[in-house]
């Protein structure tokens, strides 16, 4: 039920993010969703790629620190309220969110809100009692 | 004015028959207590007694910061520890510091030194002192603290930190000699500055910098931004303290060293050689009159040369140029002593982070910057911003814990420290001094 994340360490630099572009274009990797956290010295870029062993191989290869970490995918209603309804069940569980993105397939339809939990197996869990979708990964590399 | 006329402006024939007495009773006293002595001479086939005149001080064992650390604490005191009335501790590490112990008679001496320093630099007892230098296991403020007491000048133990209300005390108490860094004297004058209040509006007349490396142009930056005469003073813990040379108001060129307590020579720092009077080389000092811990030609790492030409103030005490650079890879930051291998085991026994690191100093305005680049390797690495900065936070407060000095983190890429020939160049000193 899980989604493989590849989060990679970069100095605020210029370039430094077309670097990671170029490594995944040559490596024919394509990007699924992406964030990017900042701070004055450095920044994190988390992606979720259709290949991320293949990723992380070629990010590797030139010298970029590479991370995995599981996320969950959940699917929404691209409406009003959407995000809400799931933050507030979370909430009401006390399940705390890390960090979070979203990205929204095709306008009206459905929305997916990558999620890194503190407690992920607990927040699946309460996810699925109250009838949210969660992606698993292997649909969600290949949407 | 001169302090102590008699042994200030000492001929200098007897000046040097001062010195070999007090040198030959040195030897015999090392030896006969302190064991580490004993064994060097031992082990090198010399008898105290053989010192027969000053030359003979090149065939004596060199003693080496290192030597201090591996008798840690006490064990070269050359008295009963009961006689050692205080100890002063210099730059600390993670393990073993240098300590430093002194009887009634070498602190009494010490404040003497002092109080002749001040003399040097026209201070007397009419003077206001604000001594910013440390106070605590520092040598730095206690070391001027008691000298301008012995010279019956007005001390404010201010001791360092808390910046603006130092210049708050400065404007209503009126100090007229300034002790500290040179760098602390330009950050005092920017934060007198940044607080309305203007050089005008103070009575400093002479400033006494040391405790870190300083130049030419620094001195006269500082003396046309804060309006006074600044002198250079030295000194290092191992040795006394502050006050083991000074300039003088007068020629303002070069430090006296008061050679009737400390014998001083110049040595090739690569073969150990002794270099004539004028060669530039590294500073060694046996320290000729201290009771508690006397060491025998302690390497300063300080390079420097002895200017032997008689000076214009009268005192008869060669000058050493101003201090241009170590033998060792010890950084001076913001007068603290930092060595680059105390931060690598400090960033050693930091969980997760790899042996690649840079230090980097800078000097922003008049303050010295210290970075420490650290690589971020996988298992250091995170997904989450706070974890990161966690890591860098913890660095920074260790390093501020074990070395006193604070220093900005900073997460790089892997192999973005320049590594040439496969060593990693650890240090880039960006400070023109």
């Amino acid at each position: 039920m899980k989604v493989e994340q590849i989060s990679i360490f970069l100095e605020n630099r210029a370039g430094r993010l077309a670097d990671v572009t170029r490594t995944l274009s040559e490596a024919g990797v394509n990007i699924r969703a992406l964030s990017l956290a900042d701070t004055t010295d450095f920044g994190i870029l988390r992606l979720i790629v259709t290949d991320h062993e293949k990723a992380k191989q070629a990010l590797k290869e030139n010298g970029f620190t590479v991370g995995r970490t599981n996320v969950v995918a959940a699917e929404v209603q691209d409406k009003p309220g959407g995000l809400h309804s799931i933050l507030s069940m979370l909430s009401e569980n006390g399940i705390n969110v890390e960090y979070m993105y979203a990205f929204v397939q095709q306008s009206g339809k459905n929305a997916v809100l990558i999620f890194r939990f503190d407690r992920t197996d607990e927040a699946i869990e309460t996810l699925q009692k109250h009838g949210i979708r969660i992606i698993p990964g292997n649909e969600l590399y290949n949407i | 004015m001169v302090f102590d006329v008699q042994n200030e402006t000492m001929p200098r024939d007897e000046l040097e028959s001062l010195q070999l007495k007090r040198l030959k009773y040195l030897a015999g006293k090392v030896y006969h207590n302190v064991p580490f002595y004993k064994q060097k001479f031992d082990e090198m086939g010399i008898k105290p007694e053989s010192i027969k005149s000053i030359s003979d001080l090149k065939n004596l064992p060199f003693t080496e910061k290192q030597d201090l650390r591996n008798n840690y604490p006490f064990g070269l005191f050359a008295v009963p520890r009961e006689s050692v009335v205080r100890v002063h501790v210099s730059s600390g590490t993670t393990g073993k510091a240098t300590v430093v112990g002194y009887t009634q008679r070498d602190v009494d001496n010490w404040a003497r030194l002092m109080a002749r320093s001040f003399e040097s630099c026209g201070v007397n007892s009419t003077d206001i002192v604000h001594n910013a230098y440390g106070y605590g296991l520092f040598t730095g403020g206690l070391g001027a603290h008691y000298g301008a007491e012995v010279l019956g000048a007005t001390i404010l133990p201010v001791s360092g930190g808390a910046t603006k209300r130092q210049v708050m005390l400065m404007k209503d108490f009126g100090p007229t000699v300034l002790c500290c860094t040179p760098s602390y004297a330009l950050h005092l004058y920017e934060t007198a500055l940044a607080n309305g209040i203007s050089m005008e509006d103070l009575k400093l007349r002479v400033g006494i910098f040391g405790a870190e490396p300083w130049t030419e142009e620094m001195r006269q930056d500082i003396q046309n931004k804060l309006r006074l005469k600044a002198l250079d003073i030295y000194g290092l813990s191992e040795i006394m303290g502050p006050g083991v040379g000074i300039e003088c108001i007068a020629a303002q060129d070069g430090l006296h060293i008061w050679e009737d307590h400390f014998l001083m020579e110049i040595i090739d720092p690569e073969t150990g050689e002794s270099l004539p009077p004028g060669e530039k080389g590294e500073l060694v000092i046996t320290t000729l009159t201290k009771e508690a811990q006397p060491l025998i030609r302690y390497r300063t790492r300080d390079i420097t040369r002895i200017n032997p030409i008689p000076c214009r103030c009268g005192r008869t005490h060669y000058r050493i140029e101003r201090i241009t650079g170590r033998s060792d890879d010890m950084l001076i930051i913001r007068g603290v002593n930092v060595f680059p291998s105390q931060i690598e085991s400090i960033l050693l026994e930091t969980e997760g982070l790899s042996p690649h690191y840079q230090l980097i100093i800078d000097r922003k305005g008049s303050m010295d910057i210290l970075e420490v680049q650290v690589e971020v390797d996988e298992k250091l690495f995170s997904d989450e911003i706070k974890h990161l900065q966690n890591m860098e936070k913890k660095i920074m407060s260790h390093i501020k814990e074990f070395l006193g000095v604070t220093a900005k983190i900073t997460m790089v890429e892997p192999k973005t420290i320049a590594r040439s020939e496969g060593k990693a160049k650890r240090i880039i000193d960006r400070r023109n001094v």
